[in-house]
């Protein structure tokens, strides 16, 4: 549907985009996720015709961005990062001067407006100017704006910024069926990694205008589970995967002082780390709540928690952790990686796809 | 489909898309009110305030007195303010992206460049009409013919300025530009033109400088009309008033082609 192929923008010195190329599939749903000035958007706006390449091009629907662009356009519905329905005119309005301007068939324009409306939960302000639209229902007016023509494909920059967690959460279900429905085809960026997880079948992490890696949200947490590495330091800040943290008891038998580890605590450690699973045990001990805490690094926390309760003793309490698409995008955008010469994290990375 | 039938749905559509640019910006206009006042109050003040008072110390060699030989140039005036203002404003319309929702649209930089000065166009239209009625107060005589020349000589004048205002803001990417374009063409387009004085006792670099002024044709077509005062003739007034929309309309359509869309 989608077929980007060595895309490049260079503003001036800046490299926006860098040698992109990325196939994306019918009714798929694509999030590209990076820090601010990666060159998301850049991309969207040379993919929507907005922009020209530097070189590079890309194919929608078949359709070749720079030699065929208003055949391109035709084919696309966008929602731009920033606010872009006309302010003075009803929410109606602007949805019926871009009927006219995809050329929406007359007989056609009036209730697909409607549906959209109602689609979007715009249909009782429909008659008010936009100006009077809270930031929330103007998004969903330039969503319904973008698929007056019924698309094949639609770019979302940023579709959820500024929305509270409901209209965020009626977004998310309004776009899924979309895609369910219309079989759309769906390029989205968000700074809401939550949302990149739920919404999107694979996303494609952006840094510094280059594609570094491209996965489903799932692979792209195995992955990172897989980068922990235990030889080099002890660091445990650094960790990236499922923690286990167990609470036990100050009783009589722990020294109050914490001096010594209790015989209660020593026996658990030496039960937990008789396990495979486990690799990693932390002793912490929270003089202010009067807790002793053990910190946990296992693998597959989902299969093993439960064996873990049933063999030990005296727990008051548990909190456990998985890692989330966060954690992927601060191990893709921070610190060294992005940056790492060779037989760093991206080897690693590379390696791993091949094992795939 | 026969090409007779494509030919004829695409200009149908092309219509329709030029119908929907004029009606954003038509509408935009009605909504508003404070700028129609405001662009009304400017030229009733020079009208009444500028005309009545150079007047009672001014005497033309023409027999007629200031306020209504002002009167064609307070009509030109308007048309150059809205027109060319209505033009440079297309700067603000790029800072605030709804003009990147029309851009992405499958229509083209031509038609959008059309829509935009026909909205233009109305705009200094509606004004030129209202000013018309304050004419019949400070007794300006119409006749049929009359009223069909204004208008005529207006809707040229307000496409070519609003044309030259769209391809200058085109260009422009900071609202800075916006003031280069009122100091620098705004204000010459208006003093050049003879609106507030004849052209017949000007000095010599005075008048080769109002050659090169479009609106002056306008000016001297428009007081041909009302008041049948003309340095030149009427046909030679719109003969160049011709010639310069020609001229801005391509300038337009060549900055709207090249122009960035973000
Ligand atoms: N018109 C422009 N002129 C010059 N540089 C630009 C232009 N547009 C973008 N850039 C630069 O290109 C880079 C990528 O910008 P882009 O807007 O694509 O980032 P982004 O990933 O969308 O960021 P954000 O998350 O903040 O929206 C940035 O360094 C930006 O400064
Ligand atoms: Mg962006």
């Amino acid at each position: 549907m989608i077929s980007i192929k060595n895309l490049t923008k260079k503003f001036d010195s800046i490299v926006a985009v860098d040698n992109v190329s990325l196939d994306i599939c019918e009714g798929e749903v694509f999030g590209l996720l990076g820090q601010n000035g990666a060159g998301k958007t850049t991309i969207i706006h040379m993919l929507a015709t907005l922009i020209k390449p530097t070189s590079g091009t890309a194919l929608i629907n078949g359709y070749d961005i720079i030699k065929n662009s208003s055949k391109v356009r035709k084919n696309i519905g966008i929602v731009f990062q920033a606010p872009s329905s006309d302010d003075m005119l009803t929410g109606f309005e602007n949805l019926k001067i871009h009927s006219y301007l995809y050329s929406v068939p007359s007989e056609l324009r009036i209730k697909r407006i409607n549906e959209l409306l109602k689609l979007v939960g715009l249909y009782e302000r429909k008659d008010d100017i936009v100006k009077k639209y809270s930031g929330g229902m103007r998004r969903r007016l330039e969503i319904a704006r973008g698929l007056i023509h019924k698309p094949k494909v639609m770019f979302l920059d940023e579709p959820t910024l500024g929305l509270d967690p409901n209209s965020r959460k009626s977004m998310w279900d309004y776009i899924q069926k979309l895609v369910k429905e219309e079989k759309i085809t769906i390029i989205l960026t968000t700074h809401y990694m939550e949302e990149a997880d739920t919404l999107c079948d694979r996303i494609g992490f952006i840094n510094k205008g280059k594609i570094i890696a491209i996965d489903t949200p799932q692979q792209l947490k195995l992955m990172i589970k897989n980068n922990n590495n235990y030889d080099d330091n002890n660091n445990t800040d650094r960790y990236i995967g499922d923690t286990i943290k167990l609470y036990f008891k100050v009783t009589e038998d722990i020294d109050a002082k914490y001096n010594n580890i209790s015989p209660i605590l020593t026996k658990n450690i030496e039960i937990l780390k008789s396990f495979k699973f486990v690799k990693k045990v932390i002793e912490k001990k929270e003089v202010g709540n009067k807790n002793v805490v053990l910190i946990l690094h296992v693998d597959d926390i989902n299969h093993n928690l439960p064996i873990i309760l049933k063999s030990i003793d005296n727990v008051e309490s548990i909190e456990f952790s998985q890692p989330t698409l966060d954690d992927v995008f601060f191990t893709f955008t921070q610190g060294k990686i992005a940056e790492e010469p060779e037989g760093g994290f991206m080897e690693r990375y590379a390696q791993y796809k091949k094992n795939d | 489909m026969g090409i007779n039938q494509i030919l004829n749905y695409k200009l149908v559509n092309n219509f329709l898309h030029i119908y929907a640019i004029w009606l954003r910006e038509f509408k935009v206009y009605l909504r508003e009110r404070s700028r129609i006042v405001g662009s009304l109050f400017t030229p009733l003040l020079w009208l009444f305030i500028v005309g009545s008072g150079i007047g009672s110390s001014t005497t033309l060699s023409i027999d007629v007195n200031y306020q209504k030989f002002i009167f064609p140039g307070i009509i030109s005036m308007s048309i150059i303010f809205t027109s060319v203002f209505y033009g440079a404003y297309i700067i603000w319309d790029r800072k605030f992206d709804f003009l990147k929702s029309v851009m992405v649209a499958p229509i083209s930089r031509e038609t959008i460049f059309i829509g935009k000065t026909l909205g233009g166009m109305t705009n200094s239209m509606i004004q030129v009409f209202m000013l018309l009625i304050i004419g019949l107060f400070i007794g300006i005589e119409y006749s049929l013919v009359s009223i069909l020349q204004i208008v005529f000589v207006s809707v040229i004048l307000s496409f070519l300025l609003t044309a030259l205002g769209l391809g200058l803001g085109s260009r422009m990417h900071s609202l800075e530009g916006f003031q280069m374009i009122v100091t620098f063409v705004v204000f010459p387009l208006f003093f050049l033109s003879g609106a507030l004085y004849p052209l017949d006792n000007l000095p010599d670099w005075l008048l080769f400088l109002t050659i090169f002024d479009p609106a002056t044709y306008a000016v001297d077509a428009l007081r041909n009309s009302t008041l049948g005062i003309a340095t030149y003739s009427f046909e030679f007034d719109l003969f160049l008033l011709f010639c310069s929309t020609v001229i801005t309309t391509l300038f337009g359509i060549l900055s709207f082609r090249k122009m960035r869309a973000v």
